[in-house]
């Protein structure tokens, strides 16, 4: 280590500017993380490109076949039906946020136990997601699970939550909203801490009540933080995997067919049956939606994000 | 403050019911999990429901440990979070220090390339990541396990942020007394970056905890299986067997909440400077 202290002599003290001189050290502290990130993620994705446009057999080499994996997933009813399941589940998980919003103002409101609150709220995040599948499925189990039996004492018929492909994308969303509100809450708490609590004290003044203050207040100076976890949100929403897999597929369930998601098409097509060409078209498919709807969103967002 | 505080707390007993009921909604899973692990198979399947359990027993966790290693998978789960967060704090950090102050050719065509990368969803390049491991001959290891996750675009991307934030004067006294570029990276800079340092190894812990769909693809064969593949394949053994699965589940989700009950403010920390998903 003592050898590494004779670094460049003589290296001006200003070091911006035109003068500067470039420090071999930053090249050797970088070559790890470049090296690490061209092998694995700039040539995979780049290796996917490719073979999105390729017949990749699971022996011997693959061959070009232009744009017929792009054909074939559009002429697939299978894609758009999972399409539509994951834009549903992402929708659905979305309702998720204006929960977020209201739990993180009542708890920033609160002078003691804020704690104990965040803590509770964000214990579905740091559960295995595989675990929390498993304790749903059980849950929404349409003969024994609890949920059909508080239906139950009140009236309402039960259904096959996780069996019949009706239903289960609302029960992923409730899954998903229930493991992501933590997270929304910890990062929309943030947004809330930085807002001044003068401009709460002067509307008291002016005889605004809570609820004005949440509207006027509130709303507009969170709407960066609002948009922010939307992002997210939605993001993650579009590559939800885990929940089919253990609550539909890890224990064939008749309804997965139905239910998929589009990165469990991905999943099943590139490891389960080693179609690595078309595996690679969907995940190629899967970025440009992803990529669509964040532009959308970011165009959408200068009608009602707040800057100041 | 004070004025705000006894007019709020007025009121604050009707924000304290709905929040309670929320939390109270919120833990019913994990009640119920709890619950049915002590029960017995005949139990659950009846109807109605019973809500304590009739006769307590630990039956299911004995069950649970006699057919799962579970020993087994929850070393392969600590050790490849040991290796994902030693290697990515490392990796991150050398990287993030050089981005936000040595400048070399190509600093910010490089940095570019980094941003675009976060913003690819990570299946883009699972392929790829598979065919390496499988070419290195690594499936069904440990180092297949880990190594993708050792580097991270966002983890260099944070620690960059961390470093950008943090006063110049450090490092030019420093530079001053004779230290080179690694020990003044060293010596100086990184401790004071430790809490950004925590807040991203607190979140390469929960990626690595809880991830799925990797492990699910590198450990095909059974060998060196983490716990999420392991209870996910649990699954199929026990079927309907609620009692057991709900054993394995809670057994599998509790060293993390204990991590995390002792590490709170690193995990709030760190997702809120950054956002978990994405």
């Amino acid at each position: 280590m003592t050898s590494n202290v004779s670094s460049p002599v003589g290296r001006p003290r200003r070091r911006t500017g035109l003068g500067a001189r470039t420090d071999w050290w930053a090249l050797a502290m970088i070559a790890p993380a470049l090296i690490g990130l061209a092998a694995l993620y700039l040539w995979p994705f780049i290796s996917t490109f490719i073979k999105s446009f390729m017949n990749v057999p699971v022996f011997g080499p693959g061959k070009f076949n232009g744009v017929d994996n792009y054909a074939k997933l559009l002429g697939d009813p299978g894609f758009w039906q999972a399409l539509g399941n994951t834009a549903l589940y992402t929708v659905l998980v979305l309702l998720g946020i204006p929960l977020a919003i209201v739990f993180a103002a009542l708890i920033q409101q609160v002078s003691r136990g804020k704690a104990i609150y965040r803590v509770l709220f964000f214990l579905p995040v740091v559960t295995l997601p595989v675990a929390v599948g498993m304790v749903w499925r059980f849950i929404l189990n349409g003969d024994f699970g609890l949920l059909n039996y508080v239906l139950s004492l009140v009236g309402i018929p039960g259904e096959y939550w996780v069996a019949d492909a009706r239903f289960t994308i609302y029960a992923f969303a409730v899954v998903g909203i229930w493991m992501g509100l933590g997270v929304n809450l910890i990062i929309l708490g943030a947004g809330l801490q930085s807002i001044p609590t003068e401009l709460y004290e002067a509307s008291s003044l002016d005889g605004a009540n809570r609820v004005q203050q949440f509207f006027s207040i509130t709303l507009p100076l969170l709407s960066p933080s609002i948009f922010f976890v939307t992002i997210l949100t939605t993001i993650s929403a579009f590559q939800m995997f885990d929940l089919v897999f253990v609550m539909l597929g890890s224990v064939n369930n008749t309804a997965l067919g139905d239910s998929k998601t589009i990165v469990y098409l991905f999943y099943d097509a590139a490891f389960v049956q080693f179609k690595q060409g078309f595996a690679a078209t969907i995940a190629i498919v899967l970025l440009i939606i992803i990529m669509a709807v964040t532009a959308l969103q970011f165009r959408l967002q200068k009608k009602w994000v707040v800057y100041d | 403050m004070t004025s705000r505080r006894s007019a709020a707390s007025r009121g604050e007993w009707r924000i304290h019911v709905i929040l309670i009921i929320a939390v109270a909604l919120m833990v019913v899973p994990f009640v119920w999990e709890i619950l049915t692990a002590f029960k017995t198979n005949n139990e659950v399947s009846t109807l109605p429901p019973t809500i304590i359990p009739a006769h307590p027993t630990t039956a299911a966790f004995e069950t649970f440990f006699a057919s799962v290693p579970f020993w087994a998978q929850f070393g392969v789960s600590a050790i490849s979070l040991v290796l994902r967060v030693v290697g990515q704090v490392l990796v991150a950090a050398l990287a993030g220090y050089a981005f936000a102050r040595l400048r070399f050719p190509g600093r910010n065509v490089l940095f570019v390339l980094f941003l675009l990368m976060l913003m690819v969803p990570s299946q883009l390049f699972l392929l790829g990541q598979f065919d390496l491991m499988k070419g290195l001959g690594l499936l069904n290891t440990l180092p297949a396990l880990a190594i993708p996750g050792i580097f991270s675009a966002f983890g260099t991307f944070l620690m960059r942020q961390a470093f950008m934030t943090m006063p110049k004067e450090y490092e030019e006294a420093a530079r001053l007394d004779g230290a080179g570029t690694l020990r003044t990276f060293w010596s100086v800079m990184l401790p004071m970056a430790r809490s950004m340092i925590a807040a991203l190894a607190v979140l390469t812990s929960l990626y690595s905890w809880n991830d799925l769909l990797w492990p699910l693809i590198v450990s095909p064969a059974g060998g060196n299986r983490p716990l999420t593949v392991g209870l996910a394949s649990m699954q199929g053994q026990f079927g309907t067997n609620y009692p057991t699965l709900m054993a394995g589940a809670l057994v599998c989700t509790i060293p993390l909440v204990v991590v995390f009950i002792a590490l709170q403010r690193q995990f709030f920390a760190g997702i809120a400077s950054s956002g978990l998903k994405g």
